[in-house]
């Protein structure tokens, strides 16, 4: 099966600081994958790299089936490629009602004259709903964002993601502050959509990648220490170093 | 017969009375001083006092080699000379009494005596021959033992040279014991011998010694050589013993056709302002050579009205653009020099040639320095805003006005203290405490409810800023307010005649760089600097840390606005006072900043040093406009913007934020 | 959401039933029309009050919607007002041109009709040759054209510089700030071609109506001012109104995220930018002929920055809320600053309202800032309940120090 993403080889350093050295990645059309590290290890400059935030120093980064190399696009044309990124705190556009939420950022024409003119169909209004049914929120749709709780923001930010009909889904710490149920349900939610699309989650929390139960990549350093299942990495010498210190 | 007899009679008594006259004056002659005696023999002319007779009277005093000469030529010349009635005879006069004078004796030095003033006759040369007296009186002058008479005539001598003084001139320069004054007699000389001399290997020698001296009085001797004017040859034989600079094209910006044309005496042409004054001149019942008036808004229908007048013998016919074309290109126009001599206009051309490029260089360094003091000014306005904008990250609009708030206190202390040095040293600290405490105000009332919301900061700071300078207008009036500089700061430093830079100038910079030091003290070696940087970078855990944030941000806050206050008292000793003196500095602060990147000292540096150099060299393009130069300046910045959006010395990486 | 445009927006019924009130009201009060209890000068005032309040609007489509604090947009309205000042004076002193012309014994020719208009014109900065700017000023289809083509010419090219550099926050309003500088400076200098500092006059005067009295003038100006004012409004409520509204306010609240989504957000700004400016320049040119005469002093930064503090009076991020702040702030200015207001006496000094309005408007901006961030505006929440999230003191414009962002360095 050929690579969704092939990341080869990338390098970029600020001031001096190597955050990201010579770090290669792959991921498959509908896979699951975890990305652990200790803090500083690279996990969210490597978002940015792929997402097109930051542009690395070397190094490609091949997408799809034609491996078109993302470098050098900007944020909005790689995520109209199909890659959406979930951030670390939740940022909806919380002066906005859930269902505008939503209507955003479902998969249509995202030139200015077309939104300018866009009306949205039956259709559009029913993927809303079951987008809404999916996370939870049906019954509110109608109200502001910001007047939602912490994991409800959360899981429709995830909810937003999913309307974009990404074909790879990053996912930065998903399950920061949330009660238990709420991360439950959020596991659901990113295996749900594994089924269909490639989903990467950077996460700390051991019990929630546990929980995944998907292929693990550790980071460090800005490279790549172990990859395989979460008890195979666990088991490397290397990972017990560098999460406990030497 | 009788009357004859009677005009032979009257002419005998005549000739007896002349002669005995004539006896009488050679026998006072005898009696006198020779100088008396060689005044008394133009006497005549000095008494009828005429500009274009009285040269020999003066030539005759000033070559008579007698030690009276100057005196005489002196006294003369300040209208203290005056004649005797009784006898003729001149003397020195001073009018010592009511209405008496005390003569005395040119020769002898020795007072003959006092009498009234309806005795003597004074002798009131008039501008001109004062100024013949004056050119007579150099070459004493020049050698005068008193020092300020030899300065003064060298002085006469450099604005006005004259040929008969080149040799006297001469002579004085071995004996000038003053080196300096020695240098500017060879120096006179040397220009006065382009000019004057009539052998033209010396001249051609001076000229090229003279080649790349930058003094205006170098090229003011040597551009009357190369000035040339324009003539016109109708058959093209140009007379081959003129001095020509070169043929000149017409049509040509030098000479347009219309002028070139004008020049050749032919038949005028005629404009169409002529061409329409004749034709209402020429109207005949509604019609201009047969054709109906009305017709003639068409300009066709108006050369054929011409033409139909031209044709009926009414007015005399025109030339056509082809023959005005034709004769001007027949005819030869060259462009003459008035020097004669063609060896001395190349040696002149060929000398001003490097004087051009040696002045081009100065006024480079010249531009540069210029460049430098404006950046300076740039970086003084900057320096309270790298604070508060750079370090702090708050928009503070109403900085322009706590500049404004300093340049008025020193306004206000130089009222109250006349003397201007100890004024200035007092509105300095006077003006640092007026605008921090204006600042700390301003941060505690406004600012500090409005951190990171840097446009509603933005917002706020404006209204300050309008308010603060309407009040401002309210107490000062709209005129401009002089802050005078003390006088140790009025002149200017002169390099040559191309460089010199003004005094105020160089203290901004030596205030601008005492600026900076203060700057980097406080930042990188006081507690406060460290306070600040922590507080900016990581309040809460400042906070955390014993740190008070507020009451750091207060006192930084102050500090940049206290700098801004002095910078203010700077920028009013170089520009006028005024409410809106802020509003002059503040974009382009902002913009010095921003260009130099924020955050970062050296950067507000490098950016005023860069804005500094564009504004002066976009001025030098085109000096008449130094509103263009601010425009294309701003659009120069906007663009730069485009490819160091985050300035000349960024923050890289994670640290800068995101 | 299959509700009408208009029926989710019931402030613009309400919106336009209040300008049509207020405007038959005028109607029937003029000395044109009615009563006359208004006078001509002060139809005047309010005709060009409407076309302040457009482009309040505007402002806040570009900054309380979209949070790009643009100090240029009064340039815009500037430069509208040149555009057709440019063909109001040419036309006007052709005809004073011609009549005097007429009357010599031989009638002019085209040139020298256009030279004495040239002579006229610009005799006052040296020149009487007509510059290139002028060239389509014969024209009022031209013109017309240019009063929205050289606003959103200039905004597009400009918002296309600054955007793509992702130029945000205050330094994007620094740089708008410096922009308008530049623009006044430039319009200052004499050769600029529209008479430096003298600007352009008699434009109250409309070219071939001369026995049209102003009372009818104004009116027709008063009542095109309300019809623009009218149909901007709903144009810009329709804007904010559909997903387009949906993504600007996104881009006002977290730039980045919208960036995410796949939304082009330089595209964006550029097209609200220029579709502003655009408007700014209509509202500039129906305000400057009922003013009579502009000069560069109107473009100044000063101005952009009134305009910005009359949405924030107003209420930001509410169109409404945009033509209350301009109406408002400029009525009272006309009071106080026309001498109409009474001085203070305080016994030891004499409140001079002409000297004084400054300062209170400039204070009363500080604390509307403060202390009433949703501007005059927000007491209509009072009245509908309407409630705001709480942001965290977060403000209404791109992240902070998004400048530094990444890819901004190349």
């Amino acid at each position: 099966m050929s690579q969704l993403l092939e990341v080869n080889g990338i390098s970029v350093t600020f001031d001096g600081f190597r955050a990201i050295n010579n770090l290669s990645f792959n991921i498959g059309r509908a896979e699951l994958r975890a990305i652990i590290g200790p803090n500083g290890a690279g996990k969210t400059t490597f978002m940015d790299i792929v997402t097109g935030k930051t542009k690395p120093d070397e190094g490609t980064v091949l997408w799809g089936e034609m491996s078109r190399n993302l470098i050098g696009m900007n944020e909005a044309r790689i995520a109209q490629e199909g890659i959406g990124r979930k951030f670390q705190k939740p940022t909806v556009f919380e002066d906005q009602s859930v269902e505008d939420n939503l209507l955003m950022a479902l998969r249509n024409n995202r030139r200015a004259f077309a939104v300018l003119f866009w009306k949205p169909t039956d259709a559009d209004m029913n993927r809303v709903s079951e987008l809404a049914a999916e996370i939870g929120l049906s019954n509110a749709l109608g109200r502001k964002a910001g007047e939602l709780s912490h994991g409800q923001k959360q899981w429709l930010e995830i909810g937003m993601l999913l309307a974009q009909e990404p074909k790879l889904l990053l996912v930065d710490e998903p399950a920061a502050g949330m009660t238990p149920e709420e991360r439950e349900k959020t596991t659901d939610i990113l295996v749900e959509a594994a089924k269909t699309r490639a989903v990467v989650v950077v996460e700390h929390d051991m019990e929630f990648v546990r929980r995944l139960n998907c292929k693990v990549t550790v980071l460090h350093e800005g490279s790549v220490l172990a990859e395989g299942s979460l008890d195979h990495v666990t088991a490397n010498k290397q990972v017990i170093d560098v999460y406990l210190g030497r | 017969m009788l009357k004859r007899l009677l005009v032979i009679v009257l002419a005998a008594v005549c000739l007896a009375t002349l002669a005995k006259a004539q006896d009488a004056a050679t026998q006072a002659t005898d009696d006198l001083g020779p100088m008396q005696q060689v005044l008394q023999e133009h006497a005549d002319l000095i008494v009828e006092s005429s500009r274009r007779t009285i040269g020999p009277a003066i030539d005759a005093v000033a070559n008579s080699g007698l030690e009276a000469a100057q005196t005489v030529l002196e006294v003369w010349q300040a209208r203290d000379m005056y004649q005797r009635i009784e006898d003729g005879l001149f003397f020195a006069a001073e009018e010592t009494g009511d209405d008496i004078f005390t003569l005395t004796d040119f020769d002898t030095g020795v007072v003959v005596g006092e009498v009234p003033d309806d005795a003597l006759e004074q002798i009131k040369p008039n501008s001109g021959i004062r100024s013949l007296i004056g050119t007579a009186l150099v070459s004493f002058q020049l050698n005068d033992p008193d020092r300020a008479k030899r300065d003064e005539a060298i002085s006469s001598l450099e604005r006005r040279g004259n040929a008969e003084l080149l040799t006297p001139l001469r002579n004085s320069i071995d004996g000038e014991p003053d080196p300096a004054l020695k240098e500017r007699k060879m120096r006179v000389e040397r220009l006065m011998t382009i000019t004057y001399d009539p052998d033209e290997d010396a001249r051609i020698e001076a000229i090229e010694e003279m080649a790349g001296d930058l003094g205006v009085d170098v090229r003011a001797t040597l551009n009357p050589l190369v000035a040339t004017t324009i003539r016109v040859f109708p058959d093209g034989n140009v007379p081959a013993d003129l001095n020509i600079a070169r043929e000149v094209e017409p049509g040509s910006e030098e000479l347009p056709v219309a002028e070139a044309y004008e020049m050749l005496d032919g038949p005028p042409m005629v404009s169409s302002d002529d061409l329409r004054a004749t034709l209402q001149d020429n109207i005949v019942d509604g019609r201009v050579g047969g054709i109906p008036v009305a017709e003639l808004f068409d300009p066709e229908r108006r050369e054929a009205a011409y033409g139909a007048l031209v044709d009926a013998g009414t007015i005399p016919p025109r030339p056509t653009a082809e023959e005005a074309a034709q004769a001007v290109e027949d005819a030869t126009f060259v462009a003459v020099y008035a020097e004669p001599n063609p060896a001395i206009t190349a040696a002149a051309n060929r000398a001003l040639g490097k004087i051009d490029t040696n002045v081009g260089l100065n006024q480079f360094l010249d531009l540069g320095l210029d460049a430098l003091s404006l950046g300076s000014i740039y970086f003084l306005a900057a320096i309270g805003l790298a604070i508060t904008f750079g370090v702090m990250g708050v928009i503070n609009m109403a900085h322009g006005e706590f500049i404004m708030m300093g340049a008025y206190t020193g306004y206000v202390v130089q009222q109250i203290i006349p003397n201007h040095t100890a004024s200035i040293i007092v509105a300095i600290p006077l003006a640092f405490a007026v605008t921090f405490a204006a600042g700390v105000a301003m941060e505690r009332l406004v600012i500090r409810w409005l951190y990171n919301r840097p446009l509603e900061t933005l917002l706020a700071t404006f209204g300050i800023s309008i308010a603060l300078q309407q009040l401002a207008k309210n107490i000062f009036g709209t005129q401009a307010r002089p802050l005078t500089s003390p006088d140790w700061l009025g002149g200017s430093v002169v390099l040559n005649d191309v460089v010199s830079i003004s005094t105020v100038r160089i203290a901004i910079f030596v205030l601008a760089l005492v600026f900076l030091c203060v700057f980097l003290f406080i930042m990188k070696r006081t507690r406060l600097g460290l306070e600040t940087r922590a507080v900016t970078q990581n309040p809460g855990m400042a906070g955390a840390m014993g740190i008070n944030p507020g009451r750091v941000n207060m006192l930084t806050f102050g500090l940049g606005s206290g700098i801004a206050g002095i910078a203010g008292v700077a920028i009013g000793l170089y520009a006028q006072v005024t409410s809106e003196i802020g509003q002059a500095y503040i974009v382009q602060s902002f913009m010095t900043v921003v260009v130099g990147g924020v955050g970062n000292i050296w950067g507000t540096l490098l950016g005023a040093g860069l804005i500094g150099a564009l504004h002066k060299g976009i001025e030098w393009f085109n000096p008449s406009n130094t509103l263009a130069a601010q425009t294309y300046m701003i659009i120069f910045i906007i663009i730069f913007i485009q490819f160091r959006p985050r300035g000349i010395i960024a923050l890289k990486g994670r640290a800068a934020g995101d | 959401m299959n509700r009408s445009f208009i029926g989710r927006n019931p402030s613009i019924l309400i919106f336009l039933l209040v300008l049509a009130i207020f405007t038959i009201g005028v109607t029937f009060m003029s000395e044109a029309f009615g009563a006359g209890m208004i006078s001509t000068s002060f139809v005047k005032t309010l005709g060009k009050t409407l076309c302040l309040a457009l482009v309040a609007v505007a402002m806040d489509l570009i900054w309380g919607y979209a949070g790009i604090l643009s100090l240029g947009h009064f340039a815009f309205f500037g430069l509208g007002g040149y555009m057709i000042g440019m063909w109001l004076m040419y036309e006007r002193t052709r005809e004073i041109v011609e009549s005097s012309m007429m009357e010599a014994p031989i009638p002019p020719t085209e040139q020298e009709i256009v030279d004495g208009i040239g002579n006229q014109i610009f005799g006052v900065v040296g020149s009487s040759e007509f510059p290139a700017v002028w060239a389509f000023a014969d024209s009022l289809v031209l013109q017309l054209a240019l009063v929205v083509l050289v606003p959103g010419l200039l905004a597009f090219v400009f918002g296309w510089l600054a955007f793509r550099s992702r130029v945000t926050g205050v330094y994007l309003s620094i740089l708008t700030q410096a922009m308008t500088l530049a623009l006044s400076l430039y319009l200052f200098q004499n050769d600029s071609g529209l008479r430096g500092n003298n600007g352009l006059s008699g434009l109250q005067n409309l070219p071939g109506l001369d026995d049209v009295s102003q009372d009818y003038v104004s009116m027709w100006f008063f009542w095109g001012s309300a019809l623009a004012l009218a149909l901007g409004y709903v144009f810009a409520a329709w804007i904010v109104s559909g997903k387009f509204g949906s993504v600007i306010r996104g881009i006002r609240d977290n730039e980045a995220r919208v960036r995410f989504l796949g939304y082009s957000v330089e595209g964006y700004k550029l097209f609200l930018f220029t579709v502003t400016a655009m408007i700014a320049g209509i509202a500039g040119a129906l305000y400057y002929p009922q003013a009579g005469i502009i000069n560069p002093a109107e473009i100044a930064p000063i101005a952009s920055i009134y305009l910005a503090v009359w949405v924030a009076i107003g209420g930001r991020g509410r169109l409404y809320g945009a033509v209350i702040g301009a109406v408002f702030v400029s009525l009272v200015s006309t009071y106080f600053t026309g001498g109409q207001a009474p001085d203070i006496n305080l016994g030891f000094y004499t409140i001079q309202w002409v000297d004084w309005w400054t300062i209170l408007l400039g204070l009363s901006f500080v604390l509307v800032t403060l202390f009433a961030p949703q501007g005059i505006g927000g007491l209509f929440d009072l009245v509908s309940g309407r409630h705001h999230p709480d942001r965290h003191g977060a403000d209404l414009g791109p992240d902070h120090g998004s400048l530094r962002e990444e890819e901004a360095e190349e």
